[in-house]
């Protein structure tokens, strides 16, 4: 087993030092920036329409420059002086308990700051052209802040509860920005949904911390992962599945996968920020955050590989029956979290792995979003791909910028995705005989159906024929505001957004290389995930150098089946019903919603109403029963107030005379 | 500092005699209200004062303004009063929401026949009895006035209230009545225990709590029960919760917001200050059952909240699930967890009465608290919309606002020595985020729609659902039409829900202050209890 021999060469985490003074002494600005942009946006409302916008891009801009300063400082130090703490004040302090609020500065948190700021600034940017029309743009950018807000927070803090805030913190931005869009009952509908599945996993995180509380007595990183050893072996192991659970709710992974692919209902903005760059990512830092933890628990690591798995396979197949460019976008994020969350469960081998596709998949999956958002922008707001067609000539930028990214995507030799995604297929390789091959062939396989649902949406978007010609644009939503024009008008979209298409484009292609070729990545994040272990130096289920070949073979496969299917014929407008049945089962999301329905939210409500009937006829109905008997008729409980209250009076007087008389004559009260 | 107790107390008695006498005219009725508020201002800052003087720390007593006199000295109770950190939260709660509530009266329309004044002479006396009771020091003073509180809010529903409030009224008062009466069979109980082995029948809570400690398990449990019956049905806990729902129902929104907020506590205080000291061993055996129901209560309340579809019976079953932490908290025996829940009484009636206050503007506006008749408020009213969520988030006690402070510390603190309930309990918060965001769905969020928005003015039944695309976009004649006349908050009520607000954020990141006061009179519990916080498995003391 991967981790077992991974364990013998996990070495003991660089010590905690604490901030002194400099650059990083102020380094709550990082948070506190946003947190203010938001503030002032939601007190001053729509006195604030005219440069809210402005704010919310400075602040972001504001927090990535001082991020880049922080980021270069900790380079600059030694190894061994990297991880910092710079504790704010004791938030909440009981007798034994001490939960500190207080930041941790060190290579990961930092390398997140930067990904959450610098692609969180590009993606304001943009915003400001794609929220124009929008008379709401003003509360947008509120929401988008508090996100960036509630999500620094998420990555800096220096402790399991922090965590929990900037957790639940982006979790409400994440509900307020899916239900942007408050007119549509759906918007509403995947809101609420986001937040209840995320809250599932909560309880999980929550769970987790009262165990770390009940066996080390702290929820502070740096004791607890210092004294991670005295935990009990059992209580590891709970542990860590519960902050898995918290993982896939956060993440949307198996089986909480289903709210992820619904929050496509939020601006595309959100889309490509919260639900594909950042927040969907917390699970995937929280575990490479918790290695001290994970790394002693081999069944909780296995579980973790197992998700991965499980999901990469599902958002893939799914991917592959969806019409809606968000939805796919959407299950492909699914998918790649899946990848992530597979090489983190690997231990040493897989989290430089995984948080290096973290990171070239913020890139180009914003990127990808960004280029939906801009076709969309194009095309009435549409999202259905066989309404589109040979929108390349249209949209030049976004073509070449979304071609990139897609490039990148499907792990196109050299680009980003290519090394990062063959960096988790060799990792999980050396999962072990029988693993590394589930795992391994899960991965790969997962490659060629990526190339296969990425192809098939190029196409239908951006080559073949312009099936849009003779379509009136149709209303978004029954509830939306706006008649939609008389025709479909492609059309380039402004600078603010393809400037940030374009930069994200140059990450696809570049950061994967750049993360990656001289374990780049891996050297840096080492004082926080401990030395990476090399999959070529440990055994593997075949030579993991094959990896490389065998992947872009599938990827060619995927690519040129999608070719087949659907470039070399007509698109049809309207959706085909008469489909094949694992065709249909992938259009019903492999059943998710079904059975979420059916096992959990349909007798929910049946319980519920039990519980009324319950209420109001066996509890209330039997205290009224007795209030009857005691007091005569019901209709005589009811009878005026005076006379109540009369009778009332008596009966404090008679009970008072009773009372004395018992005083003065009871003596012999056993006692 | 005890003087600054006294008029704390004796205060908005002496100012509901003078506003109740007041209400007799119907020119001094302005007048009166001013004067209410006024009053409710001086109780304000004389808490102020009184939390500014209590010293906490080591070696500090735990009772402090203390003052005692005789009374009737044929059975030895005196008119004793002093404060410990429990009971100065509360009464400061209960300075905080006076004026709010008064203020919000303010512009509330009254049922026929009934003055402003009335209204604050009802809100005042409730004031006044709820500050003795918090204070009280002697056993038979506190019963006197558990029972006293009764009465005014007996007339604040039954004369203020909804259509069916008489029923309510009287339901309400039969359960607090009988409740009541069982404990005084304790009250007499302890006298005489205390009469056998202290040779001289005492009512003082100091001298019954070092007596009734040493009682035997057999004597401690009915004593315990008769305490409990009372403390359950005001807290309330399930089963015996059924009056909530009705009275929090029909009682006028002013009046909700102290009952649900303030009077309710009073349950949750005599378990902590009443059944945990004075029969601990009858605690500690009984505990199991108590947490039981502590955690029925918390899927209970929420599960019926999930399905009300009136907005005020809805928060009084939220109420009964948040009633259920607190109990968890108390009777699991921790120092963090019963700091929870005492943080979580106070906590519980801001964001409770925040909750209230906006309900009650909603229906300010549309006339009905049925959730069906509104739909996509947000739209005509984002103001009073936001507040809703923010109410709403503190309710669900989300990291940030002030609940989630109480309900980690509960949830934490009860892990260690009661695992299976902790979980259970903390499943909840699934719970509450479900009741909480499909309110806020369907209520605020969607097209416009719904009689009371869209129909014609507040109360209209006409059905005029609209369904019509085209209907309210911020910049749609329509739509402003419609803000315009459903109205969005003023300034005025903009500034009622402020000061809850900034609690909210406040205590959600600063909760050091309130918890230091607080911690004092949990240690000393912790010790009457005879219990101390369990060891980490690896003999870490915690």
């Amino acid at each position: 087993m991967a981790w077992t021999h991974a364990l013998a060469t996990a070495a003991p985490l660089p010590p905690v030092v604490p901030v002194e003074g400099g650059a990083a002494g102020a380094a709550w600005l990082l948070v506190a920036l946003p947190a203010l942009g938001a503030l002032v946006l939601f007190v001053g409302g729509r006195r604030t329409d005219r440069w809210g916008h402005l704010l919310g891009v400075g602040t972001v801009v504001a927090a990535f420059v001082y991020g880049v300063v922080l980021f270069l400082g900790t380079v600059a130090l030694p190894a061994e002086e990297q991880v910092r703490d710079l504790p704010l004040y004791d938030w909440i302090a009981v007798a034994s308990l001490n939960v500190e609020l207080g930041l941790r500065l060190d290579p990961l948190s930092l390398s997140f700051v930067l990904l959450i700021t610098g692609v969180g600034s590009l993606i304001h940017i943009y915003s400001v052209g794609y929220m124009s029309h929008d008379p709401n743009r003003r509360k947008f950018f509120a929401q988008l802040n508090l996100f960036v807000a509630a999500m620094l927070v998420l990555v800096l803090g220096n402790g399991f509860v922090t965590l929990y805030l900037g957790w639940e913190g982006v979790g409400l931005a994440s509900y307020l920005l899916i239900g942007f869009y408050t007119q549509r009952r759906s918007a509403g509908s995947a809101a609420k949904k986001a937040f209840l599945m995320n809250r599932v996993g909560d309880v999980g995180l929550a769970i987790a911390i009262f165990i770390l509380f009940l066996e080390l007595g702290t929820t502070q990183y740096a004791d607890v992962f210092a004294r991670a050893g005295e935990i009990s072996p059992g209580a590891l192991t709970a542990i860590t599945l519960l902050l898995l659970l918290g993982a896939c709710g956060k993440s949307g992974q198996f089986p909480l996968q289903a709210w992820l692919p619904d929050a496509m209902e939020g601006p595309t903005p959100v889309s490509a920020l919260i639900h594909a760059a950042t927040m969907v990512t917390a699970g995937v830092y929280l575990i490479a955050r918790s290695n001290p933890l994970y790394d002693l628990a081999p069944i909780g690591q296995l579980v973790v590989t197992i998700v991965g798995a499980i999901t990469l396979l599902i958002g893939a197949i799914i991917g592959c029956a969806y019409d809606d460019i968000k939805k796919v976008l959407a299950y492909s994020t699914v998918s790649q979290i899946g990848y992530m969350m597979l090489a983190v469960g690997l231990g040493p081998v897989g989290y430089a792995a995984a948080l290096a596709h973290l990171f070239t998949h913020g890139f180009f999956k914003a990127g990808l979003f960004l280029g939906a958002g801009s076709v969309m922008h194009g095309m009435a707001d549409e999202t259905d791909m066989r309404r589109y067609g040979g929108l390349w000539r249209h949209m030049p930028v976004t073509f070449w910028t979304f071609t990139l990214g897609y490039l990148a995507l499907i792990g196109f030799p050299f680009l980003s995705g290519y090394f990062t995604k063959d960096l988790i297929i060799e990792a999980a390789l050396t999962a072990g005989p029988v693993a590394g091959w589930l795992l391994g062939g899960a991965a790969l396989l997962a490659a060629g159906l990526t190339a296969f649902y990425m192809t098939r949406l190029m196409l239908m978007t951006f080559f073949g024929e312009e099936r849009w010609r003779d379509l009136r644009p149709r209303r978004v939503d029954p509830a939306d505001l706006e008649d939609p024009p008389e025709h479909y008008h492609p059309h380039e979209s402004a600078a603010s957004m393809t400037v940030p298409m374009i930069l994200l484009a140059i990450g696809s292609v570049g950061a994967g290389a750049f993360l990656v070729l001289g374990e780049r990545l891996a050297d840096f994040l080492e004082p926080s995930i401990g030395p990476t272990v090399e999959p070529y130096d440990v055994p593997a289920v075949f030579y993991v150098g094959l990896v490389p070949y065998l992947a872009t073979a599938l990827m060619l496969v995927g690519a040129g089946i999608a070719y087949l299917v659907v470039g070399r014929r007509t698109v049809p407008v309207e959706r085909p019903q008469r489909v094949s049945l694992p065709v249909r089962a992938a259009r019903a999301d492999l059943y998710a919603n079904t059975i979420n329905e059916s096992v959990i939210a349909r007798p929910g409500l049946w319980l519920s109403r039990a519980l009324v009937y319950v209420d109001n006829r066996g509890v209330d109905g039997a205290v009224n029963g007795i209030a009857a008997l005691l007091g005569g008729t019901s209709g005589r409980l009811r009878r005026s107030q005076t006379g109540f209250v009369r009778t009332y009076a008596l009966t404090i007087l008679g009970g008072s005379v009773v009372l004395v008389a018992a005083l003065l004559t009871v003596g012999g009260f056993p006692g | 500092m005890s003087a600054v107790l006294l008029v704390l107390l004796l205060l908005p008695l002496v100012g509901a005699a003078v506003v109740g006498a007041m209400a007799r005219r119907e020119d001094l009725d302005r007048a009166a209200k001013i004067l209410g508020l006024a009053l409710s201002a001086v109780s304000l800052v004389l808490v102020i004062v009184l939390w500014a003087g209590f010293r906490t720390g080591p070696g500090t007593p735990r009772f402090q303004a203390e003052l005692s006199v005789a009374w009737i000295p044929a059975f030895g109770t005196r008119f004793a009063l002093g404060l410990d950190g429990i009971a100065l939260t509360m009464i400061a709660l209960l300075a905080v929401l006076v004026p709010i509530v008064l203020w919000f009266a303010w512009a509330e329309k009254l049922p026929a026949g009934r003055t402003g004044a009335g209204f604050t002479a009802l809100m005042l006396s409730t004031q006044g009895v709820l500050v003795g009771v918090f204070a009280a020091t002697d056993v038979f003073l506190f019963y006197v006035l558990f029972e006293a509180m009764l009465i005014p809010m007996y007339f604040l529903i039954g004369r203020f209230g909804g259509p069916r409030r008489q029923y309510a009224a009287v339901k309400f008062f039969l359960y607090s009545f009988l409740g009541g009466l069982i404990m005084l069979a304790s009250v007499i109980g302890l006298f005489v225990a205390s009469d056998t082995r202290l040779g001289e029948g005492t009512f003082d809570w100091a001298a019954l709590q070092g007596m009734a400690a040493q009682l035997p398990l057999s004597t401690q449990i009915p004593l315990f029960l008769g305490f409990f019956a009372a403390f359950a049905i005001k807290a309330p806990l399930v089963p015996f919760h059924t009056w909530l729902p009705d009275a929090g129902a029909e009682a006028p929104i002013a009046g909700g917001v102290i009952l649900l907020g303030l009077l309710d506590k009073v349950g949750t205080f005599g378990f902590l200050r009443y059944n945990l000291p004075l029969f601990p061993a009858a605690s500690r055996e009984l505990a199991p059952l108590l947490l039981t129901l502590a955690v029925i209560g918390v899927v209970y309340g929420s599960l019926l909240a999930a399905v009300q579809t009136d907005m005020k019976r809805f928060v009084a079953y939220t109420s009964i699930a948040h009633f259920g932490f607190i109990a968890l908290g108390i009777f699991a025996f921790s120092s963090q967890s019963i700091a929870g829940s005492a943080l979580y009484m106070v906590n519980h009636g801001i964001s409770t009465a925040m909750l209230f206050l906006v309900v009650g503007l909603l229906i300010r506006r549309g006339g009905t608290a049925s959730m069906t008749e509104y739909g996509g408020v947000g739209r005509v009213a984002p103001l009073l919309a936001g507040m809703f969520l923010i109410a709403g988030l503190s309710t669900i006690a989300l990291p940030g606002t002030n609940s989630f402070i109480s309900e980690f510390l509960v949830l934490l603190g009860a892990f260690p020595r009661e695992p299976v309930f902790s979980v259970i309990a903390t499943v909840g918060i699934v719970f509450a985020a479900l009741y909480m965001l499909w309110v806020f769905q369907r209520v605020m969020t969607g097209p416009l729609r719904g009689s009371a928005v869209v129909g014609d003015g507040p109360g209209a039944a006409s059905a005029a659902v609209m369904t019509s695309a085209s209907d309210g976009d911020a910049d749609d004649p329509s739509a402003r039409n419609l803000t315009a006349r459903f109205g969005d908050l003023t300034r005025g009520e903009v500034a009622v829900l402020t000061p809850l607000v900034a609690l909210i954020l406040v205590l959600g990141f600063f909760p050091g202050p309130v918890l230091e006061v607080l911690e004092p009179a949990v240690s000393a519990t912790m010790a009457e209890v005879g219990v101390v916080d369990p060891v980490t498995p690896n003999g870490v003391a915690r």
